[in-house]
């Protein structure tokens, strides 16, 4: 059934953000139902709808699908930013996986209890400059590419975009020794579609404040 | 360059074990090399061979891949286990993805501390059998094929297998509400390639022990 895919999720960033990333990138429409209380959660799991009683769920192609790589993965081979082969998209996935090691940590560390919440940070900043952000350094440097992978817009550059504008979010700084991820950062953040997707009154969401916290702990019940 | 997979992790079940098993069901023979110290992972890291720094990592086809999901997904294109278009490949992956979730909380028993391993088994066996069985025995059901996908093997079905064998391990009726997966464990365990794994002597790795817990922190801590 064709229409635009539907998301269903909190009105935070959380698990789905690296899907509005990537369906912005791609200049996919998308609308969203927010889950707002424990009842909406019910409601979704009592309708059957998730396959796992979790979300992310996004209503796509006829299909209601569940686990974020899932969607993930099918939104960017759909839309042409898988690369052009299997080895490609081996190194798409790789350079996914670390994207989403890092921005993990970060959107756990709200949720951090108070006196663990600075060390955490610290940890943030020290994977993501000497474990992650190298990586990706270093990979631009070596092939002297604008993109990360064949030479071409790919889901691991949305992926990248949007873990360094995150990181920056924990320290502004962050990129001060990595002069090709700033220029990177800066060349993918004016790609048409992205660039609109930055604007206020887009679809991408805040950082999680204390109150959301409290609202998603009372949503999932932990 | 050509040649057998060649995986690097300690000697277990750990993360690399889903990649073991994904090989060896599509008969490709595969050698390892294992990690005992923790001055091999440094030497690993030195090297520049990790990535992250981090293993699992398969040396195949000239790449010195890591990341679990990454190299499994590699293998399922390439030897076809992967669904015939996207569509099939997405379900594949929704499938996958929620037995991964299991297998980490299967995972996570061993090194639970003493007072908190009966209520995580609880834990395991409430999600195994209120979550992950029944989303499965509902697929099997809805379509009456012998595969969960396509209607042939693909790394869904030998995932499922995977865990359904390691949840055995924690409670040995587990599949008792589940009579397709019942059949479904017995079938995928009789084709060739997955029952020569199944055997004594393959590189299919035992369960963690307890016991050789402090060998394994002291590798990657």
């Amino acid at each position: 059934m064709a229409g635009k895919p539907k998301l269903h999720y909190t009105k935070g960033r959380g698990k789905m953000e690296s899907i509005r990333w990537l369906l912005a990138a791609a200049g996919v429409e998308f609308e969203e139902e927010f889950i707002e209380t424990k009842e909406d959660l019910e409601k979704l799991r009592n309708d059957g709808v998730l396959m796992f009683q979790q979300v992310p769920m996004v209503e796509i192609d006829g299909m209601k699908m569940v686990q974020t790589r899932a969607i993930l993965s099918y939104i960017a081979a759909k839309y042409n930013l898988y690369g052009k082969d299997l080895k490609e998209r081996a190194w798409i996935d790789m350079y996914v996986e670390g994207t989403t090691d890092l921005m993990g940590m970060i959107m756990y560390h709200p949720f951090q209890p108070a006196d663990t919440k600075e060390k955490n940070l610290a940890l943030i900043i020290e994977r993501a400059t000497t474990r992650y952000f190298p990586v990706y350094e270093k990979a631009l440097k070596d092939h002297g590419h604008d993109y990360l992978v064949g030479n071409k817009l790919s889901w691991a550059d949305i992926h990248l975009l949007e873990a360094i504008l995150m990181a920056e979010e924990c320290k502004p700084d962050i990129l001060s020794a990595f002069p090709l991820l700033q220029a990177f950062k800066g060349r993918t953040s004016n790609i048409p579609t992205i660039k609109k997707f930055l604007q206020p009154g887009s679809q991408r969401k805040p950082q999680t404040d204390e109150k959301f916290v409290a609202t998603v702990r009372k949503i999932f019940n932990f | 360059m050509s040649g057998k997979p060649k995986l690097h992790y300690f000697n277990g079940r750990g993360r690399m074990e889903s990649i073991r098993w994904l090989l060896a069901a599509a008969g490709v023979e595969f050698e390892e090399c294992f990690l005992e110290t923790k001055d091999d992972l440094t030497k690993l890291q030195k090297d520049g061979s990790l990535l992250f720094q981090q293993v699992p990592m398969v040396e195949i086809d000239g790449m010195k891949m890591v990341q679990t999901r990454a190299i499994l997904s590699y293998i399922a294109a390439k030897y076809n286990l992967y669904g015939k278009d996207l569509k099939e490949r997405a379900l594949i992956d929704m499938y996958v993805e929620g037995l991964l979730d299991l297998n980490e909380l299967l995972m996570a028993h061993v090194a639970q501390p003493a007072d908190k391993k009966e209520q995580h088994l609880a834990t395991i066996v409430d999600k195994a059998t209120n979550r992950y069985f029944p989303a499965f025995e509902k697929v099997l059901k809805d379509h009456g094929q012998e595969f969960l996908v396509g209607n042939r093997l693909s790394k869904a079905d030998v995932q499922l297998l995977e865990t359904i064998l390691m949840a055995e391990e924690y409670k040995a009726d587990i599949l008792a509400k589940f009579p397709l997966l019942q059949s479904f464990k017995a079938r995928i365990s009789n084709i060739p390639t997955i029952k020569k794994f199944l055997q004594p002597g393959s590189q299919r790795k035992p369960p963690l022990q307890e016991k050789d817990l402090p060998k394994v922190m002291k590798i990657f801590y």
